[in-house]
Parts: C-alpha cells; sequence; structure tokens
C-alpha cells in the first residue's frame, strides 16, 4: 500500500514511529528549560523592558517623543507597522494556502508559523495604537455609538478597513491556531504527570478525545477556516496597501500596490519563518521534522516573491516614466538618487539581488546561507516600507515643506522594543507548546517517512507478534 | 449508570480501516474509534456522515455580509449622512473591505463555535479518553456491552481477528 517515492524526498526522516513523533516533541514542554532558552528569554526579555519604557515615554510626553515632524508625519511607526503585519503573513499562508493546495510539507512547520502570525500581528497593533498618541482612546476607531450624537466612523477610510482588517485577521488566526492545537494539548494532557500541568493542559484541551467523529468535524473545519483566511490574508495586506495607495502622495498612489505588498508580505514572512525554524530545529533537535527538504521549499517560496519584487520595483519606475507625471517622476529619482539613496539601494541589495542566490541548488540547501539570506530579506523588506514612507513623504508637491526625517531613540527603542516582545512571546510558546503539529505530522508519517510499512496480514493474525511494529528500513 | 465497554486496540491506520469493515460485517456495533489523528477514509467505513458545518459557515457569512452592509448603509446613509472625500453617502465600493472581512468574521466564529458545541469541546478538567495511549500512537475501538446481550468471549475473539493487539474492557461511570 505504500511505497517510497523514487521523486520525492520523505517529510520525515529518520525512520520514527508514531511514538517517536510524541516522545521528540512533548520532550521540550515536559522537559525543564534548557539554558539556551534561558539565555535567549533573557535576552528578549531585554527588549520588552526597552519596549516598556520607550512606551511609557510615547504615552507621558507624547508623540513628540518620536523622530516625526510636520512634513515626516508617519515613519518608523507605519514602517514597522507593515514591516509586523507582513512578517504575519506566511503563517497564514503555510497553513492556509499550503492546506488547500494539499502541500504535505507545511504540517511540520504551520504550527510555529502561525504563532509567529499570531505574534507578529500583536508587535504590528502596537504601532497604530501608540500612534494614536491616546491609546486609551482608540475605541473610537470601532463603530460604537457615542456621546457625540450619532457620529459614526468613517467607513470610506482605509485606516477604518485596517482596523476591520487586522481585527479579523487576528481573531481568525488565532482560532486556527488554537484548533490546531486542541489534538496535542490532549496528547500532553494524557503523558502530564505533575497536577498542574495535567490540570493546565485538560483546560486547554478541551476534553478532547480524538473520536473520529470529532476528527471527521475537526478536518472540515480546519478546511473551510483555510478556506476562509485564504482571501483574508490576501485582503489584508492588500487593505494595508491601500493606506497609501488611495492617497495623493507621489509614490503612493499606484494602482500595484496591492498585489506588490502581497508578495512582498509572503516574502518576508517566509524568511522570518526561516530565521525561527533554523533556529528551532537546532535548539529543540527537531532536524527530522523540519528537514533541508522544508528548508528548499521554502527557499523556492523566496524566490518567486523576491523576484515579484523585483518586477514591482521595476514597474513603479517604468510607470512612473510612462505616466509623464513630473512629480511621480521626481519621486523616484529622488529615492534612487536622493538623501535616502542608502535606504533604496539598501532595499534593492537585500530584496532584489540575494534571493536569486537561491537559484544555485547548493546555497538553496545551506542552512548557513539561508539563515544570512534569510535575515538579509528581513532587513531588505524593512528598508522597502522605510523607503516607501519616508522617501515619497519628505519630498512631496511644495518644495517649501521639504525635510529630513531623523528617528530619535525613542522610535528605535518601540522598534526594537517589538521584537523583544515578539521573541519574548515566541520562546514562551516553543516552551509551553508543541511546536510542530503531532497529530498532523503523525497522519503523513505512513506516506512520506522514507520508511516502507508494510500493511499486515490481518484476518488471521490473532498472534501478537504478529502486529508489532513492522517498519524496515529502506 | 455505568457503561461496559470494551476496547480492541490497534497499531495501525490500515489494519484499523480493515478491522472496522470486518467488525461491521460481522454485525458488530461499535461505538466509537479513537485515533491519534485524522484516520483518512474512516468516513466511510465507519458510516460518519458528512459534515455540515459548511452550511454553518455559508449562513454564517451571510448574516455577517448583510449586518456589515446594513451597518454601513444605515450608519453614512441614513443616521448621519456626511459627505467624505466627495463619494455619495451610500458609497457601496468602499464599504467592500468592512464587509467581507465581517463575512469572514462571521462564518468563521459561527462555524467554530457550533463544532464546539456539537463535538462536546469545551474548557473541561474531566477527560473522557478511553485508553490514553490513543492520543500517543494507537488506534482504539469502543464497542459497547449490553449485560446478557453481549457475547464476551465471542467479541474478544473477533476483535482479536481483525488485528487487535490488546482487547482490554473498561467502565465509564456516566
Amino acid at each position: 500500500m505504500q511505497h517510497v517515492s523514487p521523486i520525492r524526498e520523505p517529510l520525515v526522516t529518520g525512520g520514527k514511529t508514531y511514538h517517536d513523533i510524541t516522545e521528540d516533541v512533548c520532550r521540550q514542554v515536559e522537559a525543564k528549560p534548557n539554558a539556551r532558552w534561558a539565555a535567549a528569554l533573557a535576552v528578549a526579555l531585554v527588549g520588552l523592558a526597552i519596549f516598556i519604557y520607550s512606551v511609557y515615554r510615547t504615552l507621558f510626553y507624547g508623540i513628540g517623543e518620536w523622530g516625526l515632524n510636520k512634513t515626516v508625519g508617519w515613519a518608523w511607526d507605519i514602517t514597522n507597522f507593515v514591516w509586523w503585519v507582513g512578517i504575519g503573513h506566511a503563517g497564514t499562508l503555510i497553513s492556509a494556502i499550503l492546506l488547500l493546495f494539499r502541500q504535505k510539507w507545511r504540517t511540520s512547520i504551520n504550527r510555529a508559523a502561525e504563532a509567529m502570525t499570531i505574534f507578529a500581528v500583536i508587535c504590528a497593533a502596537m504601532f497604530p495604537v501608540l500612534h494614536m498618541g491616546r491609546p486609551w482612546l482608540a475605541y473610537w476607531v470601532l463603530p460604537l455609538p457615542n456621546t457625540f450624537g450619532s457620529l459614526w466612523v468613517n467607513f470610506n477610510s482605509p485606516l477604518l478597513w485596517d482596523v476591520f482588517a487586522i481585527s479579523t485577521y487576528f481573531s481568525v488566526s488565532l482560532v486556527f491556531w488554537y484548533i490546531g492545537l486542541i489534538p496535542d494539548f490532549a496528547t500532553i494532557r494524557d503523558r502530564a504527570t505533575g497536577p498542574i500541568a495535567r490540570r493546565a493542559y485538560a483546560v486547554l484541551s478541551m476534553n478532547w478525545t480524538g473520536s473520529a467523529k470529532a476528527w471527521s468535524r475537526y478536518e472540515t473545519v480546519s478546511l473551510i477556516l483555510a478556506g476562509v483566511a485564504t482571501p483574508l490574508v490576501l485582503s489584508v495586506h492588500t487593505i494595508v496597501s491601500m493606506d497609501f495607495a488611495t492617497s495623493v502622495i507621489p509614490g503612493w498612489h499606484t494602482t500595484i500596490f496591492p498585489p506588490y505588498f502581497v508578495a512582498g508580505a509572503i516574502f518576508s514572512g517566509f524568511a522570518m519563518v526561516l530565521t525561527l525554524m533554523i533556529i528551532t530545529r537546532k535548539t529543540f533537535k527537531l532536524e527530522d521534522y523540519i528537514t533541508l527538504e522544508h528548508v528548499e521549499s521554502m527557499n523556492k517560496v523566496i524566490i518567486l516573491t523576491g523576484s515579484i519584487v523585483g518586477v514591482a520595483y521595476t514597474t513603479e519606475f517604468f510607470i512612473a516614466w510612462y505616466s509623464q507625471v513630473e512629480y511621480e517622476q521626481y519621486a523616484f529619482i529622488n529615492r534612487a538618487t536622493g538623501p535616502y539613496w542608502w535606504a533604496y539601494w539598501s532595499m534593492m541589495t537585500c530584496n532584489v539581488i540575494t534571493p536569486q542566490l537561491f537559484w544555485f541548488r547548493k546555497i538553496r540547501r545551506s542552512l548557513t546561507a539561508t539563515f544570512i539570506i534569510s535575515i538579509f530579506v528581513n532587513i531588505g523588506m524593512w528598508f522597502e516600507r522605510f523607503v516607501i514612507i519616508v522617501t515619497s513623504l519628505h519630498r512631496d508637491y511644495l518644495p517649501s515643506s521639504w525635510a529630513m526625517f531623523y528617528p530619535s531613540w525613542v522610535d528605535v527603542g518601540v522598534y526594537v522594543g517589538t521584537i523583544g516582545l515578539f521573541f519574548t512571546l515566541f520562546l514562551l510558546f516553543a516552551k509551553f507548546f508543541p511546536v510542530v503539529n503531532m497529530a498532523e505530522v503523525k497522519a503523513i508519517l505512513k506516506s512520506s517517512s522514507g520508511v516502507v510499512h508494510t500493511p499486515h496480514n490481518t484476518m488471521h493474525g490473532t498472534d501478537k507478534n504478529l502486529n508489532t511494529n513492522t517498519h524496515h528500513n529502506e | 449508570m455505568n457503561k461496559k465497554f470494551v476496547l480492541g486496540i490497534y497499531d495501525d491506520e490500515d489494519v484499523l480501516l480493515t478491522a472496522i469493515e470486518n467488525m461491521r460485517a460481522a454485525g458488530t456495533k461499535i461505538y466509537e474509534v479513537f485515533s491519534p489523528y485524522p484516520v483518512h477514509g474512516i468516513d466511510d467505513v465507519l458510516g460518519i456522515k458528512r459534515s455540515r458545518l459548511p452550511i454553518v459557515a455559508f449562513l454564517g457569512g451571510l448574516t455577517g455580509m448583510s449586518f456589515a452592509l446594513w451597518m454601513q448603509i444605515w450608519m453614512l446613509g441614513f443616521d448621519w449622512p456626511m459627505i467624505i472625500g466627495g463619494k455619495p453617502h451610500i458609497a457601496l465600493p468602499s464599504f467592500i473591505p468592512v464587509t467581507f472581512e465581517l463575512t469572514v468574521l462571521f462564518a468563521a466564529f459561527s462555524m467554530v463555535i457550533t463544532f464546539f458545541i456539537v463535538t462536546n469541546i469545551r474548557p473541561s478538567l474531566r477527560v473522557n479518553v478511553f485508553d490514553k495511549r490513543s492520543t500517543d500512537d494507537k488506534f482504539v475501538m469502543a464497542i459497547e456491552v449490553k449485560e446478557g446481550v453481549t457475547d464476551m468471549s465471542a467479541l474478544n475473539n473477533l476483535l482479536r481477528s481483525t488485528g487487535a493487539i490488546e482487547v482490554n474492557e473498561k467502565e465509564v461511570v456516566k
């Protein structure tokens, strides 16, 4: 019934059995935290402390603590917002779009990628909320009955669309992630020895028993959620791009923005998944589950989306020239040769040139190279958002108001701080939650583990020994 | 009232599938099958009907869409009409993003909540697992024992003959 494919590499290596998967994944949750994890958490907590202090400065003294001026009224905050939202997209992409496409390689990485989505969206949401200046009034963006007569929010504004898009995205992703976690929590619950762990995972696993009927419904729910989450992912970044595209600023009002931003989001998201996965597989010894095959598949997505982003940059330039609009033309020449030329060329180097190295199979399958390039892509995508926002704003129609933007240390602090927040959340997740989706990996084990499973002769097998494990190595 | 079950433990999904077929062919009513992961093809052999959750999701989405459109049209078109950016009061194209998001939100949440209710899963300290190994690496077939009706040794032999590696008994307090 099963066979080893001559053309496809196995997704789970090391001749694992179902029980091995449980052991390997649960080990991290059950064991005492190791020193490397504790050290990483300490560093992340320092970042979190920086975040809290910078936010305190921002709220106590006001947005004037940031380097914004009258010309550049949005800079690092929106840059970081778009960057984080973009990073978040790979998680839902892996869990939703690849599920619809029946890509089995998603199973080992979807859990961590979705966690990354949730945490990245939390980080992203910090920026628009802080940029309000008075976050305690953030509920004003919701269409709630209020004391100003029947004054409602403005449904014509892309900024309000963002409110709906991000909050829907966050809650649907959270539910999708949690549903995936329920069976694995049940596994941990049934293995737990300590009373606290047993109770905690019993509550988290929602009394899951793994009955055939529950699994049947569970799969329906996953599929439908993937079906609705797929257009949702694409819509979120499309709407984020409309914050810019519906304006009149040269360099912003471009119809290419929605698909270009979505491609950029997937690009940066996969880079972040790679960065995290390469560290996670090493620290938690998950090399048999997150294999080179997985890394290579993700690198292929990076080549594709990186090339789309490259084409988008060129198209923008071409359209600026072709439109004959002098403001548009100036905006793009200014990006490449103006005072922010270094940001533009950092973006071009990191996003367009470096990922093309993945055309070489050797680089695509090298963990060190992948790790370095994934960091480059993350930096490049941050610069892309910075270039779009700051270079367009700092010189628009009125030369008398041209200005430069210089970040204050609070700007840097909030940004670095969200990275600390992100890693604090991710490290806590990696310790207390199963990092790999055990149930889904078990489901693909028979068809893609590189082990030939011999079906038993079942009808007359009354002898116990006949039915013990019959795994034969290749 | 206590319920008594006989549990057949299997360690391979293909063995399990043929076992279910054989058990049903022998006229045994299977109470429930537990597995560590979704076994493909089990719905057919167990006779589980296709879930109607997609219909719930569709209706939820429809509700969300109607609600969003009504909300925006009423708020900006009737309750506080205001011209913004030269757009008409009821500017349908710019209402689409919010409508789409609420459609997805309602569809997802109505389906998930229904899933929790019909599958009877909720945060709970109670554990209803028949055999703890069924969340690890074993497949468990549970058959309800009716006092005075079920022939225990025949059932035991039948389970063994379909490839069960173990046959256990379990009493569940209802």
